[in-house]
This record gives structure tokens, C-alpha cells and sequence, in this order.
């Protein structure tokens, strides 16, 4: 409290002595702050980590060498890491667009399954009379309704009784998992096999790929949806007014933005995204659902996006680094011993620094100013 | 700036009341990004006396005392305590020293007891001892005459009650000094007569405290020595045998002129000129009210009118529905009745459509809801116009039109801020006041609700929006003033509206007979119209 005071009040000086020249430290350290205090938790993470692997009697040399000979530079290996960028990449916009609004949906995982089952009942019935251009937007679009429907209960609730978000997104989060096992077990099931799950897109229906390789164009899908994302947030109309919301929600009320509209709109939104992402993994790659899959992707980016500090572009950095941990490590858990999970060991570290970083930074600057 | 340079600001002895002082800033400098918060400061407090320090807003009062409870140490200079320099560097530190900051804002956990509250800075793997705390409790509520039962929730006292206990505390561990941050601004008149005495007892028992505040009558009526800061420098002190042989108004004026130069004295008794108003209302109210799910008290059938270029005063202790009613004519808060703009009715038009078609609300929580600390200038001078064109078209942000009006009123408004990108949160209370008061005058308005727009401003800040106010009226705005400060109402209106419990309860037009109209009205006497 005291700290923001002083930076507060001293107003009337400001006025009296226009020439007071800007911070120094602002100044010198302008281009090179945000990238040190990014790299610097990375470095300092991957260390650790490191030491950790010695301790149990690992090489971690070796290790990062697997992940990355592995995720990065074996050309099977990179194909599979874009790959698995996409549905990442729809998360984070998701996310991105409710938190940038001060809405915690963290019911992305169940909007995701609903999605994806939503895309996988629908996409190979649609197949059989349908071309597959529209049989793939028709997926997706069903895959964003299904999700945004979803999400219209928490978002009432959020809007017009104040129930808050956190907690009714989680609910829905578990129903919308269960709801999903049961649609694959009784609904949506392929009658013609034994494990439950959906009836399947064929391989030449799903979503082009690129270029000859491995990877669809889900990818792409994921990269302009997340920056479009980013650029309504920062450059529309619509988008300040959701700042405005995350930042002040008094001030936007004030301001006479229709509060309840919005909150609404924002969590279906998300929602939809998170749907998107469902969609997008279903028709691209997996071609159908299994029922009990729940790859749990929303929970493991939410960590990405705080470590992104909410900016679009950097949530492109932080997944390519995760995709290519999550792959690299499955394959180090093979010739190596070391379990898959190690990355969310990484990550972890990544959050804890970034926080030390951001604490030290913020402390530094006040001393200099 | 000739008071500036006559004024002590490195004294070598400490004055006349000798001995070792319990605090000492010597030449004390501190920066902030773009700004020198305390330059060169230095004062001394002595045992068993009331220091205060006087400051309009930004004079540099919190840093200092950020300084003194360690929270932030200095750049330059050097702060002794008794007697030693000592580098203050945590609020710990600054306790352990025997120096106790009661803030602004209260630090009691609400749900716990008074003892429970006195218990919490004590060691963790000690148990707590309750008997000896009550003991010592009352034994120390004695000595400085306060009753207050240490087991009673710290969330059922009063504000006053609340403060003492902090008081308390602050002294809890043998500490000498005190440090109270504007303790009266929350306080009723009684509470701050209360808070007095019990400063002129803890400076009789040999404590020194340091008094901060902005209301001049407190520092002349508590105060053994007035120390006045401004933009950052002490400008000048009175020490106790001074203020002593002065005369009350000597002693007023001679402060006044520190804070403000002596020019502020007299331009601020001007009073408008009676103007012939004539005309067809602007704003024609009929039969406000509000529904059993507004926040109390109800309005209930609130009409009256208001004329282009006429003040109309809203007088009424805070919280008699003034602000439910402005929020009922900007459109925030839904009600029932009727609100014609130049004949024409605003019914169903939201916040914006009102805004758009000339009817303003300045509100008076400026940092609450009026902005967004965190945002620029720039967005929060557009802020009710988001999305609109020229701003933005199609949806997307017009860059270059939002820079050249967020200029354009930057510099018609003056305020006083280091870039338009700046966060409007970093600016002084006054220019934060410009930011809206530019964002509600530009452009069209026709009619303009003022809540309470001077409160919370230093003297210079509150001329500076009164004279806004006005010359909006002039060029036939109309106006509607809402105020706790009756004085301010009587000044600047023509006619002024009382409201006691969400009711209108009278309308008098402004003169000589206004006050004891107004005051008759306030108290509920049946004489009043």
C-alpha cells in the first residue's frame, strides 16, 4: 500500500519540474528486461532440473540430449511436436481470452472432451453424405456449440447471481467429463467394436496435411485462432472492454459496458475455443474418442499462460517448449528409465523461477527508482 | 518560492526542548520513477510532543512515513533514532526500533477478538498468554483513559475504537513513537476529539507521535510543533514556543501561506455573481425512485428541475440516497420515474446512450469506478466512448484519433501527467480528478451530475475543479452539485435540493437566508421550506 502511495502522490512535484528526466534503468534496460527475466527462469529450471537428474543417478546431459535429438531435430520427432502444438495452442487462446477478462474458466478440460465428442459423433455420420470440407467445418462448428453451451450455466450464474466462476466451471469441468464417458458408452457408440468408443473418420477424410509430412493443418488453425485471439484482445473495441472488465470491473459497469452481456459472452467464448481444440484434435488426428480419454491438456496450460503472462506470442514460445518436453520425454522414459511425467517436474521448476525472477525484478526496480 | 527558501530545511541544534530526539530525518531524499517524493527532508520529534506534519496531497506525507515504518528506505540522508543512524529495513525492523505506525486504512483482523488481534505479532512457537494480555490490556487502556473490552470482536468497535486499538498495538512492545497516517479522516467530529485527547495523553506520558494530516484546525488544535511539507520539501516549521505565543488566526494564516503560498488565501472567497437564469429546463426530474433491490436507503418520488447554465445543489449528510439518485440519472442504477434531456425522454437508454446524448456523471469514486488504475490516461479519458467513432471504427482502435484527443484534453484539462500512456493509477488525486472531469465536459454535455467533486482534494486541486465546474455552467451546461461539504454548496449554487433518507425534502433558492433554510431542512425541522 504504502509503496504504490508514494509512487502516487508525488504527483504535484511532476508538475512543478517537467524536466526530471525518465528512470534511468527504464531506459537502459528497455529491449533486454523482458527477455532476461523470460530466459533467465528457463536456464535456471533447466538446472535444476538438471541436478536433480544427477542426484537420482541420471546423466542430464544425456537426457536433454535424448529430448531434444528426439522432439526437435529427428524429423519424425518435430512432426509429431507441431502436432501436438495445435490443440495446446486453441487452450491457451482460451484461456487467454477469459483470464485477460479477469474469468477463471477452468472447466477448458470438460469443454475439450465435449468438443471432440461433439466432432467425433458427428463427423462420421456427416462423411457418408457430406463432402469433407464441410463435414470438417461442420465438426468444428459443432465442436465450439457444444462447448459454449456448456459453459452458458457458470456463465448465468457468473453474470446475474455473482456465483463465482472458479468454482461452477470446476463443477461443470468433472460433469462435463463424466458427461462425455457416458455419451461414447450409450450414445455415440460404433456398434461394430467391443471397447467403447465413437464411430471413426477415416484417415483420407480428416484434415489435410502439410506439405507431405505428418502434421495437418490443425496447426495453422491453432496459430491464427490463438494470434487473432491476441490481436482482438489488444487491438478491437471488444477486447478492451474485457480488459476493462478483468481489470476493473466497477469502472466497466461505470463506463456503461453491458457487464452481464459480456461476462457471458467471454465465458462461451473460452469455452468455444477449448471446444475448437476438442475439434481439432479429433478430426486431425485421432478420428475418434475412446471413452475414459481425458488427456487433461487445459490443466497443463493454464500454468503456460501465466508463465506467458497472458501474451499471445509468447504462449507460441511457451508451448513449442512444452511440446517438445512432452515428446521428448516420452521418449527419454524409454532409453533413459526416466518417467515421462519428468516434464511437469520442468515446468514446475519454470513457475517457481519465473516467480522468483518477477519478485526480484520488481524489488530491483524500486530500489533503482 | 521566497517561503521556500527562508524555510529551515537542515537545522544543526533541534531546537529549544534539548535532549536527545527520539526520530531525526537529516536531509532525507527519496526517488521515484520520474519523481523526487522527499527531497532533502528533515525533521525532529522530541519525547512528549505532537509533531505534525502538514501536506496537501502529494506533498510527499506517505513516503515519509513509508520511510519511518520501514517499508521503504531512504536514497540519501540519514534517519536517527534515538540518537543513532539507523537503517530502517522492514516494518519488523522499524517495530523493533519502538516505533509504531497506525495506517490510513485499518490493519485489525475483523473476525477476531481485541487480545486475539494483540496476539498476532507475537512469536509462533510461544503459546499465547491471554491472562497476562488482559491484564496489561487494561492497565494500558488505563493509562491512556480508553475503554475498550479486549475480548469483544475487533469487527463490532467502532472506527474510532478500531483505531485506538491500533494504537495499541503500535505501542504495545515499549515503543516511544507513534506514527498516525490521517487518523481523523474517517473519524466523526466527536471520534476526533476523542483521538485528540488521547494524543495529548500519550505525549504527557513522555511518547512522542507524529500527526499526520491535511486539515489545518486539527494541527493548531492537537499540535506542539507543525512541520509543513510541499512538493516533496519541508517549506517551513513552527516549533512549540512559536505556536504557541501565536494567536489561533496568526497561527492559520502563517500555515496557509506555507502550504500554498499567499496568494491561496484570498481568491478562495470569491463568490459567483447572481446570474438572471431564464429559460426552459435541460433536465427535467419526475418522480425518481428506486426498488426494494437498491442499495438503501430507497429514493422515493424525487422531481425538481435544472436550467441551462444553472447549479443545482444536492446538500445532505453523506448517505442519504445522493448517490443513488446520481446513479439513477446516469443510467447505472435501475428506477422508476422519469428523466427528460431537452424535452426529450431518457427512458431504456443505458449508460452510454445517456452519455452520448449529453447527460454526464461524475462520479465520486475516482479510482473505484470512475478508472482503471492499471490503464493509460489515454483509454481512461475515452473510456465511456469505447468502441465509438472516431476512436475506433469497425471494432478496431483508431491509434492515432485516440492519441491526438487524449492529448488534445490532456493539455485543455492540464493535467499534470508524464506521458498520455501513462497509468492514470501513478497520477496525484487532482489530476486523476482532471482525467474525469475531462472525459464527462468534452464533447456535448448538456447536463452534468457532480458527486462530491472535490472531496479528497488538496485546496489548490479543489479551486482548480470548482472553477471547471463553473465554467461549464457559464457556458450553460446544467449543472446538478452534490456535496457533504455545505459550504461548497452554498458558494457555488443557485438553488440547493436537501435529501434526507432517499426523500427530497425541500428546495431553497441560494442567498442569505439559505443556510439556516438548508440546516432546518437537514435536521428535519417542519419550518424548513
Amino acid at each position: 500500500m504504502g509503496i504504490e502511495r508514494g509512487v502516487t502522490d508525488p504527483g504535484l512535484v511532476l508538475a512543478e519540474e517537467p524536466a526530471v528526466p525518465p528512470p534511468a534503468a527504464r531506459v537502459s534496460g528497455a529491449p533486454l528486461r523482458p527477455l532476461l527475466t523470460t530466459l533467465l527462469p528457463i536456464v535456471a529450471a533447466l538446472l535444476v532440473s538438471g541436478a536433480i537428474l544427477y542426484s537420482v543417478g541420471v546423466d542430464p546431459l544425456a537426457y536433454y540430449a535424448v529430448v531434444v535429438r528426439r522432439a526437435l531435430l529427428s524429423p519424425h520427432g518435430l512432426e509429431e511436436t507441431i502436432t501436438r502444438m495445435a490443440p495446446l495452442l486453441l487452450l491457451g487462446a482460451s484461456l487467454i481470452v477469459s483470464f485477460r477478462a479477469g474469468l477463471w474458466n477452468l472447466g477448458v478440460d470438460g469443454q475439450f472432451l465435449l468438443g471432440a465428442v461433439a466432432a467425433a459423433a458427428l463427423g462420421p455420420a456427416l462423411i457418408t453424405v457430406a463432402p469433407d470440407w464441410l463435414t470438417l467445418l461442420a465438426c468444428m462448428a459443432a465442436g465450439m456449440l457444444a462447448a459454449a453451451l456448456w459453459s452458458l450455466l457458470p456463465g448465468l450464474l457468473r453474470a446475474y447471481e455473482g456465483v463465482n466462476e472458479i468454482i461452477t466451471t470446476l463443477m461443470m469441468n468433472f460433469l462435463g467429463v463424466s458427461l462425455c464417458n457416458v455419451l461414447v458408452k450409450l450414445v455415440f457408440i460404433d456398434p461394430t467394436t467391443t471397447t467403447p468408443i465413437t464411430r471413426t473418420l477415416p484417415v483420407p477424410d480428416r484434415l489435410p496435411r502439410l506439405f507431405g509430412t505428418t502434421v495437418n493443418i490443425g496447426v495453422i488453425i491453432a496459430l491464427a485462432v490463438l494470434i487473432g485471439a491476441h490481436l482482438v484482445m489488444t487491438r478491437t473495441a471488444w477486447g478492451l472492454r474485457l480488459r476493462v472488465l478483468g481489470a476493473n470491473p466497477r469502472a466497466a459497469r461505470h463506463a456503461g459496458f453491458r457487464v452481464e452481456r459480456l461476462i457471458v459472452a467471454t465465458i462461451a467464448i473460452s469455452a468455444a475455443l477449448a471446444g475448437l481444440a476438442g475439434a481439432v484434435i479429433v478430426t486431425g488426428t485421432l478420428g475418434s474418442v475412446r471413452a475414459e480419454w481425458n488427456p487433461a491438456y487445459g490443466l497443463t496450460i493454464i500454468p503456460l499462460v501465466f508463465l506467458a503472462r497472458m501474451n499471445g506470442w509468447a504462449v507460441i514460445g511457451f508451448v513449442f517448449l512444452f511440446a517438445m518436453l512432452s515428446i521428448g520425454a516420452e521418449a527419454a522414459s524409454i532409453t533413459l528409465g526416466v518417467p515421462h511425467y519428468y516434464n511437469f517436474l520442468l515446468v514446475g521448476l519454470l513457475l517457481i523461477f519465473l516467480a522468483l525472477v518477477e519478485y526480484l525484478d520488481t524489488r530491483r526496480r524500486q530500489h533503482v527508482g | 518560492m521566497s517561503l521556500a527558501a527562508a524555510a529551515p530545511t537542515d537545522r544543526g541544534h533541534d531546537g529549544a526542548t534539548g535532549g536527545v530526539p527520539l526520530v531525526a530525518f537529516r536531509a532525507v531524499t527519496k526517488r521515484f520513477p520520474g519523481v523526487v517524493a522527499n527531497d532533502h527532508v528533515s525533521f525532529v520529534l522530541h519525547p512528549g510532543e505532537v509533531h505534525v506534519l502538514l501536506g496537501e496531497n502529494g506533498a510527499g506525507k506517505s513516503t515519509l512515513i513509508g520511510m519511518l515504518a520501514g517499508m521503504q528506505t531512504p536514497d540519501d540522508g540519514v534517519i536517527e533514532v534515538a540518537g543513532e543512524a539507523k537503517q530502517i529495513a522492514s516494518p519488523r525492523h522499524s517495530l523493533d526500533l519502538g516505533i509504531g505506525t497506525v495506517f490510513q486504512h485499518g490493519m485489525l483482523v475483523p473476525g477476531l477478538s481485541v487480545a486475539e488481534n494483540l496476539l498476532l505479532g507475537g512469536a509462533w512457537w510461544r503459546r499465547p498468554r491471554r491472562a497476562a494480555l488482559r491484564s496489561r490490556f487494561r492497565e494500558t487502556c488505563a493509562a491512556f483513559g480508553i475503554a475498550i473490552d479486549p475480548d469483544v470482536p475487533a469487527g463490532s468497535l467502532s472506527l474510532g475504537e478500531q483505531q485506538q486499538v491500533e494504537i495499541i498495538r503500535a505501542l504495545w512492545r515499549g515503543g516511544r513513537v507513534v506514527v498516525l497516517d490521517e487518523p481523523t479522516s474517517m473519524l466523526t467530529p466527536q471520534g476526533i476529539e476523542e483521538l485528540g485527547g488521547l494524543m495529548r495523553r500519550m505525549a504527557a506520558q513522555g511518547i512522542g507521535v507524529v500527526f499526520i494530516t491535511h486539515k489545518l484546525h486539527e494541527a493548531l488544535e492537537y499540535g506542539d510543533r507543525i512541520t509543513v511539507l510541499r512538493l516533496g520539501r519541508v517549506v517551513g516549521e513552527i516549533p512549540p514556543e512559536a505556536l504557541r505565543q501565536l494567536s489561533r488566526a496568526a497561527a492559520t494564516e502563517r500555515v496557509i501561506g506555507m502550504m500554498f503560498g499567499h496568494a491561496a488565501l484570498h481568491e478562495a472567497t470569491a463568490s459567483r455573481p447572481t446570474r438572471s437564469l431564464d429559460g426552459t429546463p435541460v433536465l427535467q426530474v419526475q418522480g425518481i425512485a428506486t426498488g426494494p433491490g437498491a442499495p438503501r436507503p430507497a429514493l422515493h418520488d424525487i422531481s425538481f428541475a435544472v436550467r441551462a447554465g444553472e447549479i443545482f445543489g444536492i446538500a445532505g449528510i453523506d448517505g442519504n440516497g445522493q448517490k443513488q439518485l446520481a446513479e439513477v440519472l446516469a443510467g447505472q442504477l435501475p428506477g422508476s420515474g422519469s428523466v427528460l434531456l431537452d424535452g426529450r425522454s431518457l427512458a431504456g437508454l443505458d449508460v452510454g446512450a445517456r452519455h452520448r446524448a449529453g447527460l454526464r456523471y461524475v462520479t465520486d469514486d475516482r479510482l473505484g469506478e470512475g478508472t482503471v488504475g492499471s490503464f493509460p490516461v489515454s483509454i481512461n479519458l475515452l473510456l465511456k466512448q469505447v468502441g465509438r467513432p472516431p476512436y475506433w471504427r469497425g471494432g478496431l482502435a483508431q491509434g492515432g484519433a485516440i492519441t491526438a484527443q487524449a492529448k488534445r484534453l490532456v493539455r485543455a484539462f492540464d493535467v499534470r501527467t508524464p506521458s498520455i500512456e501513462t497509468p492514470v493509477g501513478r497520477l496525484s488525486g487532482g489530476n486523476i480528478q482532471k482525467v474525469v472531469l475531462a472525459r464527462e465536459l468534452e464533447g456535448g454535455a448538456r447536463a452534468v451530475i457532480y458527486n462530491k467533486p472535490t472531496y479528497g482534494l488538496d485546496v489548490r486541486n479543489i479551486e482548480a475543479a470548482r472553477a471547471r465546474i463553473r465554467a461549464a455552467a457559464a457556458q450553460g451546461v446544467a449543472t446538478i452539485l452534490i456535496s457533504t461539504e455545505l459550504d461548497e454548496v452554498l458558494e457555488m449554487a443557485d438553488r440547493i435540493g436537501v435529501m434526507v433518507g432517499g426523500r427530497m425534502v425541500g428546495i431553497v433558492p441560494a442567498g442569505a437566508e439559505a443556510r439556516g433554510a438548508v440546516g432546518r431542512l437537514m435536521t428535519g425541522s417542519p419550518h424548513g421550506h
